[in-house]
């Protein structure tokens, strides 16, 4: 055996760039009108800076779309602005609050709007014509992502069916659809949350402030640290107490939990994450908790 | 000599991450053994364990294998329907694990789970021993060219930790892998554990019940052995993705060519030759965003320059000039078919090589593999879902293909129907 070639190291977050990038161009190459969902949180944060690299030098070829509960974190709405100016993205925004003014939706009782959104996700996908959409899922989320594929076609409904997913064999993924169907496109099917902490220090990724500790008057529902905005706030026997916490997720206000922490940096962030023993979603998204096929029914009515 | 955590020789590109696949038949206990590698690498996270423990019916130790039945209708029938990807840590290397189950669309499942895995845990249960599964199993294994095999003598605690019964299937398994061409060398080792998923086992923990067994737990043996990384000594190989025309006034004029290295090294001035229509040119350079490189390996995301304007589009192969596949039209191959639609030859399809998809038929199904044999029959009428078979084909347009054992990057293939747009069959050039 000769030993003529080098060995290179190649570590894990590299391996899993490489993967994400090579499934963004694929898109590129085989769709006409992808998009990226967008909401400003971590993972959407992953997905615009993995679609600049992949397109270096040329410009990021997809627009974003945000999927507005109208229950959103204003430094979240505010950093999502920021990014679109900085990276001359175009914004796409579907509003579930237009869809409640004229009655197409109606609010649930328990004020959360999570569910809310594969309505006004659909609609948009529809009139704009998108075939790909790509959302920041990942396998290691839940169990029923689990099984998810990183090309997920989705009917002429948005809905998913377990059955009809096709095999994924190498690195030769099939977006072959019909007129009216689409497909989810997942780059970060094979990242962790951790992997995803470590990439975004790694990159010296920005994100909205509430990914970090800070003080904020919360009260406890269902386990979780909840906050008060337009959603809403504590019902009788809530009480409002001052906690350091952070975020872990960043979803609809009235169901997205803050964890309590004092990791203000990034490092500090990364060293709670490898010695948390909650699931980001157990954790903090009460829509998870509604059953224990809660993600695979809202997948099936064509929800991320 | 390099140390022994890295595979000695030249070429093969290290990596901390283990790709591995999973495949036992019914009952074996394979999710069981999934959830004992979760649960006692720490993997499993308190709320997911709660779950486990509120859903485990009458209550009593925790039924690990719920930790990985992912969906519902497979909760309430008590099995495992399709490919599930489990994500799990060491300190010394982290793991991307292919769970395929074992009934409906077997062979589906496994290649699929066998097309990225280098190396494949094989499951039986020590009261039943090598069956037809496993045969199976261990062919596919082979056929796809994953380079190492492991078999859990699993449910070992059944047989009162019986030595002879551990010995008489390893013997038997071993004897299988061998005639399917593993045990040759160190990279194609075949290792034998004798392990209780449900009790632990020599899983992650050696056992004191089984003193006779001197060798590895599972987990020591997936940290330990040689990871094969994308080879960086094969032929070069880069399927064209996307043209990069940024038209700006900062970049005016570039143009590269964005890919995937599929195999080998590329450097700055090598000769290369862009297939299929032949042109011969240079890399002029290779950029990544974060600034240009002198070379790439296989695996690495990269935009390539060429010294020449070949107006090269996507679907073209970029390769090394010097060793480069034949463009063909008319070529043999072995086809696992994935789909219930059997296989009607003369109907025109479609086949995904690389990032180029043409017009394709097949004509002639030229022999089908008795998995329970391993011997080849001839002239079968077609091929049916989970069949594996050896088939002529036709494409509209030339494909650099490469023999799959030689480059598996540029050696594989999809069939596709072009009207319900479903994956048919996976293929490899042969």
């Amino acid at each position: 055996m000769t030993a003529t070639v080098e060995t290179t190291a190649h570590d894990q977050l590299a391996a899993l760039e490489s993967e994400a990038i090579h499934v963004m161009r694929e898109v590129a190459g085989e769709f006409d009108r992808p998009v990226i969902l967008f909401s400003g949180g971590k993972d959407s944060m992953l997905l615009v800076h993995l679609a600049r690299k992949a397109f270096w030098p040329a410009p990021v070829p997809f627009p974003v779309l945000h999927v507005d509960t109208g229950h959103n974190f204003d430094e979240v709405l505010s950093f999502r602005d920021a990014v679109v100016e900085r990276y001359g993205l175009t914004l796409e925004v579907a509003k579930v609050q237009d869809y409640l003014d004229d009655g197409r939706l109606t609010e649930r009782a328990d004020g959360t709007r999570n569910p809310l959104q594969t309505t006004p996700l659909l609609d948009a996908i529809a009139d704009n014509r998108h075939d790909a959409v790509f959302g920041g899922g990942r396998r290691d989320e839940e169990r029923a992502r689990a099984k998810e594929r990183i090309f997920s076609l989705r009917t002429a409904f948005g809905a998913w069916e377990p059955s009809r997913q096709r095999p994924e064999l190498w690195n030769l993924y099939n977006g072959r659809h019909k007129p009216g169907e689409h497909v989810r496109v997942f780059p970060l099917s094979n990242w962790t949350e951790l992997d995803v902490w470590r990439y975004i220090a790694r990159e010296g990724i920005e994100l909205p402030t509430i990914y970090y500790a800070h003080d904020r008057d919360v009260f406890a529902r269902d386990g979780m640290w909840l906050t008060s905005g337009p959603w809403g706030g504590p019902r009788d026997g809530e009480t409002v107490v001052s906690k350091t916490v952070r975020y872990r997720t960043v979803g609809d206000g009235s169901c997205t939990g803050a964890v309590e922490s004092t990791a203000t940096t990034l490092d500090e962030v990364l060293a709670e994450v490898r010695e948390s023993r909650l699931t980001e979603r157990g954790a903090t998204r009460a829509d998870d908790r509604l059953s224990e096929a809660a993600m695979e029914d809202r997948k099936k009515e064509g929800y991320f | 000599m390099a140390p022994d955590t890295k595979r000695s020789g030249a070429g093969l590109v290290e990596t901390d991450l283990l790709r591995l696949a999973t495949a036992g038949s019914v009952d074996d206990g394979k999710s069981t053994l999934v959830g004992r590698l979760l649960y006692d690498t720490k993997s499993v996270l308190a709320d997911q364990m709660e779950a486990v423990e509120r859903a485990t019916q009458g209550g009593g130790d925790p039924d690990l294998s719920l930790l990985v039945d992912g969906l519902r209708s497979e909760r309430e029938q008590g099995i495992t329907i399709d490919v599930a990807y489990r994500y799990f840590a060491t300190p010394r290397r982290s793991f991307v694990l292919a769970d395929t189950p074992g009934h409906v669309q077997y062979t589906r499942n496994t290649v699929t789970g066998a097309s990225t895995a280098q190396l494949a845990v094989l499951l039986v249960d020590a009261r039943h021993g090598v069956v037809e599964q496993t045969r199976r199993h261990a062919a596919v294994m082979a056929l796809l060219r994953v380079p190492r095999l492991v078999l859990a003598v699993n449910k070992i605690d059944l047989v009162d930790y019986d030595e002879t019964t551990y010995l008489t299937i390893a013997k038997e398994f071993v004897e299988i892998a061998q005639s399917l061409g593993y045990g040759d060398s160190d990279d194609t080792a075949v290792v034998t554990i004798p392990v209780s998923a449900k009790v632990g086992d020599n899983v992650v923990v050696p056992s004191e019940r089984t003193p006779w067994y001197d060798g590895p737990t599972l987990l020591d043996h997936l940290e330990s052995v040689p990871v094969d990384g994308p080879d960086a000594a094969a032929p070069f190989r880069f399927p064209v993705q996307t043209v990069i025309r940024p038209r700006t006034a900062e970049y005016p004029d570039y143009r590269g060519y964005a890919g995937l290295v599929g195999a080998g090294t590329v450097r700055v001035g090598d000769p290369v030759v862009v297939l299929p229509d032949g042109q011969r040119t240079t890399i002029e350079g290779i950029d990544r965003f974060e600034g240009s490189v002198d070379s790439a390996v296989a695996g690495d995301s990269v935009v390539l320059r060429l010294a020449d304007d070949l107006g090269v589009a996507r679907g073209a192969v970029i390769a090394a000039a010097d060793d480069a596949p034949e463009a063909v039209t008319e070529f043999s191959a072995t086809l696992a078919w994935l789909h219930d639609k059997p296989l009607v030859p003369g109907r025109k399809l479609l086949v995904k090589h690389g990032t180029h998809t043409v017009q394709a038929m097949i004509t002639a199904v030229l022999d089908r593999l008795d998995v329970q044999t391993l011997a080849r029959e001839p002239d079968p009428d077609g091929l049916e879902i989970n069949d594996i078979g050896h088939v002529a084909i036709t494409v509209a347009e030339p494909l650099p293909l490469d023999d799959y054992d030689r480059v598996a990057a540029t050696g594989s293939f999809l069939v596709i129907d072009p009207q319900a747009g479903d994956t048919l069959a996976a293929g490899m050039r042969a």
